[in-house]
């Protein structure tokens, strides 16, 4: 293991080295680069980064100014379980064969909801029932933001985007129930050992599951959700309360499941009303009272389910 | 060295051993899949060691072959027809990222609708998109040109992935007589491990590959890979010196001449087609008929001075196509438009007309290959093109 220990509780836990720093171009408060900036921290500098096209290679990656202190790539915007894939199966040949250095070497892919769960998800699929040793992380920003915000399959009941805009016929905006991919991921593949969600506003948590992710041995996944100001429609200074407020209301998740056993990261200790998030964002400010009531209900079900309040 | 009688397939995955690959990313389509069907049986048989990847579509093959080469490894990938087709996104930016991706095509038609049979149009809509190809004529040039990629496309000059396209079935599926070397032998030509590069992903030091460019570099970018692909010109021709060196044999490296001394009239086209040609020039020479063959090896780089220096003798030129490009000048083949541009320039130059052969997977035989011949020399006798390009064999 690269790191001295694997759990990151405190602030003294954390190392204060950043291998992904200035240099980037995405916006003020950009949950996905927050992400970016934590998981590199937590990786450290035996990491190889792989991004797949969206936010955090347009915005993220530019010729003479990375903010990448560790090796990146990009990856195509489908091509992210591949691409890791690839590059783990590289390392593992060549170090078997004696043409380069046997050492830890983590090989992290990250991309978005649309990279992730829509183009990439075969690739991702194939990657987690193969041996190779990588960890995929879909930063979740609930759309294609790059592209001017279009709704993906993880965009949330009730949103707007360009593709979803609620207008006299339709009034609600996405009607697609968001898809439930790191479910999907371990339930489609037993053999995977590590599954977790996370969250930019709990960044111990997130740093710990990134640790956890590389350590255990093959493909590992982790979903961590990333609030987007200018898809979500909210001033940047609320991105970190936002993203509680996720978590705090049961609209977002957090867990693991380790070895085919879930275990919850983080109960609210009380429950607050769905409406405290989602009145924050632009993007569901056409939404009535009765539609925070479905939304409401639905959230309350799905809480009930993993053993939350 | 040892004289086998054997595949394509079989010589391909063998020069992938001999090269020593170390990922290996695999998807099924007729007609190339045996190559992998062989190679795994390699791998679980011990003969040689690699990360073989079951992977997922042709889209993720070619994902994987191009960031494992970008890793350092020495990579091997391959396709046919609308497989080439649906890897398409990862296969036309793998240049630009200047990583030696080598893989094969067992060219087959593209369906709709439905065919298995050989047809050069798949990859030859790669052909503007930085890929080096190359087009053996049989099992032995299909071995040659394989062991000879890595060296092309691994020099630092270079730097550009390569692809072995067989004539499906006829090269992949036929047996031939096959000189394959020893281990040893192969690496005195090829060492096992590629020559250092910069851009490889590596802890030790840190680099962004690929970053977003826009406007203030794309341009430089495109430069770059234009320079890499006229030194491959210079590189393929040392490479094929160093191959004839080891092996004594290689030929040429652009183009091959078949009968050409005192021809008239020459055909010329890819890869299996120089079969049948090879069988009507022996049947119209022993009736005195001066023909003459120009086998294409090579497309990409296309040799334009090679190629023009060859033909710039003969008074008629015809071009096989087992390709077509709907709407294109003249309405005829992609091979027929180069050929046809690369000679523009040469005052005395011979007439230069169109035979489309074999699309949609139609058999070349040799009679058809005789009756071209005897309708160029009618063109060459008269001096009159009736019809500048022809379709062979179609039921009108
Ligand atoms: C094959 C392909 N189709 C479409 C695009 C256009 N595109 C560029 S970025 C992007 C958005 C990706 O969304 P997501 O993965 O959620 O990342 P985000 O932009 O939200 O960070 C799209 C669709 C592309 N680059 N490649
Ligand atoms: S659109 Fe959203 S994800 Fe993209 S850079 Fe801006 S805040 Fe970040
Ligand atoms: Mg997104």
């Amino acid at each position: 293991m690269s790191w001295e220990k694997l759990e990151i509780r405190t602030l003294k836990d954390a190392p204060k080295d950043e291998y992904f720093v200035a240099g980037h171009r995405t916006c003020q408060g950009c949950g996905p680069a927050l992400a970016c900036k934590l998981i590199a921290k937590a990786a450290g500098p035996r990491a190889v980064v792989i991004t797949a096209t969206g936010c955090m290679y347009v915005a993220n990656c530019s010729y003479n100014t990375t903010p990448w202190a560790i090796p990146w790539m990009h990856a195509q915007l489908g091509g992210i379980g591949s691409a890791v894939c690839g590059a783990a199966a590289a390392y593992k040949a060549m170090m078997r064969k004696g043409k380069l250095k046997k050492e830890e070497i983590h090989v992290i892919g990250l991309a978005g909801d649309g990279g992730a769960a829509d183009i990439g998800l075969s690739g991702i699929s194939g990657a987690m029932l193969s041996g190779e040793d990588h960890l995929i992380i879909t930063y979740d920003n609930e759309s294609y933001a790059n592209t001017g915000v279009q709704a993906s399959s993880l965009t949330p009941w009730g949103a707007w985007t360009t593709f979803t805009p609620p207008g006299k016929m339709l009034r609600l905006g996405n009607v697609r129930v968001k898809k439930d991919l790191p479910k999907m991921i371990a339930a489609g593949h037993p053999n995977v050992r590590y599954v977790a969600t996370a969250s930019t506003s709990f960044p111990f948590d997130l740093m710990t599951k990134v640790r956890k992710g590389l350590a255990v041995k093959g493909p590992a996944f982790l979903q961590v959700h990333t609030p987007c100001p200018k898809g979500w429609k909210f001033s940047p200074e609320l991105t970190v309360r936002i993203g509680r407020l996720a978590v705090e209301t049961g609209m977002w998740t957090l867990y693991e499941i380790e070895d085919g056993q879930f275990k919850l990261s983080y109960k609210p200790p009380k429950r607050k009303p769905v409406s405290e998030y989602l009145k924050l964002q632009g993007r569901f400010a056409h939404l009535r009272e009765p539609d925070y009531r479905y939304i409401q209900e639905q959230v309350d079900a799905a809480c009930k389910q993993l053993g939350i309040d | 060295m040892v004289k086998l009688i054997t595949t394509g397939t079989t010589a391909i995955a063998t020069a992938v051993k001999h090269a020593d690959v170390d990922v290996i990313s695999a998807y099924p389509i007729r007609p190339y899949t045996g190559v992998m069907n062989e190679l795994a049986r390699m791998i679980a048989d011990g003969e040689f060691d690699a990360e073989y990847i079951v992977a997922d579509s042709e889209h993720t093959q070619f994902e994987i072959a191009k960031h494992a080469a970008a890793c350092g490894a020495r990579v091997f990938t391959g396709s046919a027809g609308i497989g080439w087709a649906f890897a398409h996104e990862p296969l036309v930016v793998t240049p630009a990222d200047r990583v030696p991706v080598v893989a094969m095509v067992g060219n087959r038609a593209l369906d709709d609708p439905g065919n298995f049979g050989v047809e050069h149009t798949e990859t030859l809509i790669t052909r503007d998109t930085g890929w080096m190809m190359c087009w053996p004529e049989n099992p032995q040039e299909a071995y040659d040109l394989t062991l000879m990629g890595y060296k092309i496309a691994e020099d630092p000059s270079v730097l550009l992935p390569y692809v072995v396209c067989c004539d499906g079935n006829f090269i992949t599926h036929v047996r031939f007589p096959v000189d394959l070397p020893d281990m040893e032998t192969a690496r005195e030509f090829l060492p096992p491990t590629p020559p250092p590069r910069v851009n490889v992903l590596h802890p030790d030091k840190p680099l962004s590959i690929a970053p977003h460019v826009d406007y203030y570099w794309g341009t430089e970018i495109r430069r770059q890979m234009e320079e890499g692909m006229r030194n491959a010109i210079e590189v393929t021709k040392r490479v094929h010196e160093e191959f004839y060196k080891v092996f004594g044999r290689g030929g040429p490296p652009f183009i091959e001449e078949i009968a050409t001394e005192d021809a008239d009239v020459a055909l010329i086209g890819l890869g299996g087609m120089a079969m049948p040609a090879r069988a009507a020039i022996a049947q119209l020479r022993s009736q005195g008929k001066k023909v003459g063959y120009i086998k294409l090896r090579r497309f990409r780089p296309f040799a334009t001075e090679v190629i023009r220096d060859a033909l710039k003798k003969f008074k008629v030129v015809a071009v096989l196509d087992n390709d077509f490009s709907f709407g294109s000048a003249f309405h005829g083949g992609i091979v027929f438009q180069e050929i046809r541009s690369a000679l523009y320039d040469v005052s005395e130059r011979p007439k230069v007309v169109n035979y489309l052969i074999g699309l949609g997977g139609r058999e070349i035989t040799v009679d058809a290959m005789r009756s071209i011949y005897n309708q160029v020399l009618e063109i060459a006798e008269t001096g009159e093109v009736k019809k500048l390009v022809q379709w062979v064999g179609v039921r009108e």
